[in-house]
């Protein structure tokens, strides 16, 4: 289980958001959602471990994540608002070293068919990435969940700058990740088409 | 549930580093003409006359050495900042030090082998003697190790600043100046006929040093610049 208590942030002089209490239990997915600026990125960052927060905590099953720090980032993915990825490696390069850095089965094959899942065809993967247009370099860094064994995956805007194609792929992963009990926390302004018994919202206001 | 090992973590982000080096050859060699280029303009510019060569020498070379790792350092970890690497670096399942040792590993490798290597050529053209050189290649060896590992906690500190360049010159220079005097008093002693073991031993010592430190400084920088 994964719960944020009474958590707080700011950026520089201005307070974003203040006492968030949510939990977000096992097969369930937390969309938080809020107009531009309102800090949905920076509540992210903060769920990884990557911001401080202001006040409050953020608990990883009954534990504060700063104590258990590697522990912790052993649990989740994240795919953040920038993609992560190299221009100069291909998608299959880049998706291998990630796929090696975060412990996940990082072969030819397995890394080839979670890029093919996402939608990118064998002469795509072996392109340099800066050559792939935003929503394929989008896919390649969205295809790390296809190759994720881990619990907790914490997405910022994953459907931005998608096709119908992708975005239908991706619902489908995120469906399938929560059926085994895993747990998202989705920054977006869309819509995402899952049972809504499976969804909680969270909404920020600036 | 998977999590790569320390070892497999180190060599995952060497390997990285280095195949994306592999992609950008143009500024290895860029590194590398600029330390021939400097150090082939002292010879002109002061005359060929040997003694005053070999007297210049082993600063001369020492401080291109030292130029072109702070002409390197930007690369460090400006890359990864901007294309989002750096919060995936910063969320792998193992101690940040320990991958910042793989990066710093890696660009040594990069900026600091070359120089090392190229030593001894660039050496002749001073008239250094055969021991003289030997003994700079091994003080560039094991000095341009902590002037990568030094300059690493610069760069991560500098990160996402306005006008970093100049500003990790001026941050990390100052702490250059023991590896240098270590360094380019190894090889005078040398030409002197002085043992130069003493110098050798405390370049050791600054790398050994600077192994224990740096990583972890530079980690803690590293969660600053993205906090």
């Amino acid at each position: 289980m994964f719960q944020t208590v009474a958590l707080s942030g700011s950026r520089g002089e201005r307070q974003l958001f203040s006492d968030i209490s949510v939990t977000v239990k096992p097969g369930t997915l937390l969309a938080v959602v809020g107009e531009n600026g309102s800090g949905k990125t920076s509540f992210l960052r903060m769920l990884c471990g990557l911001l401080s927060p202001d006040g409050g905590a953020i608990l990883w099953q009954g534990k504060d994540i700063r104590q258990l720090k590697e522990l912790y980032y052993a649990q989740l993915t994240y795919v953040g608002h920038l993609n992560g990825i190299k221009d100069e490696l291909t998608p299959v390069e880049n998706l291998k070293v990630s796929a090696c850095l975060a412990g996940d089965e990082s072969s030819n094959g397995i890394v080839q068919q979670a890029l093919e899942a996402v939608g990118l065809g064998r002469p795509v993967q072996r392109l340099p990435s800066r050559v792939l247009s935003q929503g394929q370099k989008r896919r390649v860094a969205l295809a790390r969940l296809w190759l994720s064994t881990r619990p907790l995956w914490l997405l910022d805007e994953p459907f931005a700058a998608l096709d119908t194609a992708a975005t239908n792929y991706l619902t489908h992963r995120l469906q399938s990740h929560l059926s085994q009990g895993g747990m998202v926390v989705v920054a977006t302004h869309q819509e995402i088409a899952l049972p809504p018994d499976c969804i909680q919202h969270l909404r920020l206001t600036r | 549930m998977s999590q790569p090992s320390m070892s497999e973590a180190l060599r995952g982000v060497v390997r990285r580093d280095l195949l994306l080096a592999m992609r950008h050859r143009s500024d290895v060699a860029m590194s590398v003409f600029f330390v021939v280029i400097v150090a082939s303009l002292f010879p002109l510019g002061v005359g060929p006359e040997p003694a005053v060569l070999r007297t210049i020498a082993s600063g001369v070379l020492w401080v291109t050495a030292l130029l072109a790792c702070l002409l390197s350092l930007g690369r460090l970890f400006t890359a990864d900042y901007l294309d989002g690497v750096l919060e995936q670096t910063l969320l792998i399942p193992q101690p940040l030090a320990v991958l910042v040792v793989g990066k710093v590993f890696a660009h040594w490798v990069i900026s600091g082998l070359p120089v090392v290597l190229l030593s001894p050529l660039l050496g002749l053209q001073f008239g250094l003697s055969g021991d003289s050189l030997g003994v700079l290649t091994l003080s560039l060896l094991l000095g341009t190790p902590t002037l990568s590992m030094i300059g690493a906690i610069g760069a991560a500190l500098t990160l996402g600043l306005r006008g970093s360049g100049l500003l990790v010159a001026l941050l990390v220079l100052p702490l250059f100046i023991p590896v240098l005097i270590f360094g380019a008093g190894a090889v005078s002693n040398s030409l002197a006929g002085i043992g130069s073991e003493a110098n050798l031993s405390l370049l050791g010592a600054c790398f050994l040093l600077s192994l224990a430190f740096a990583p972890w400084a530079t980690a803690v920088a590293l969660r600053i610049a993205l906090d």
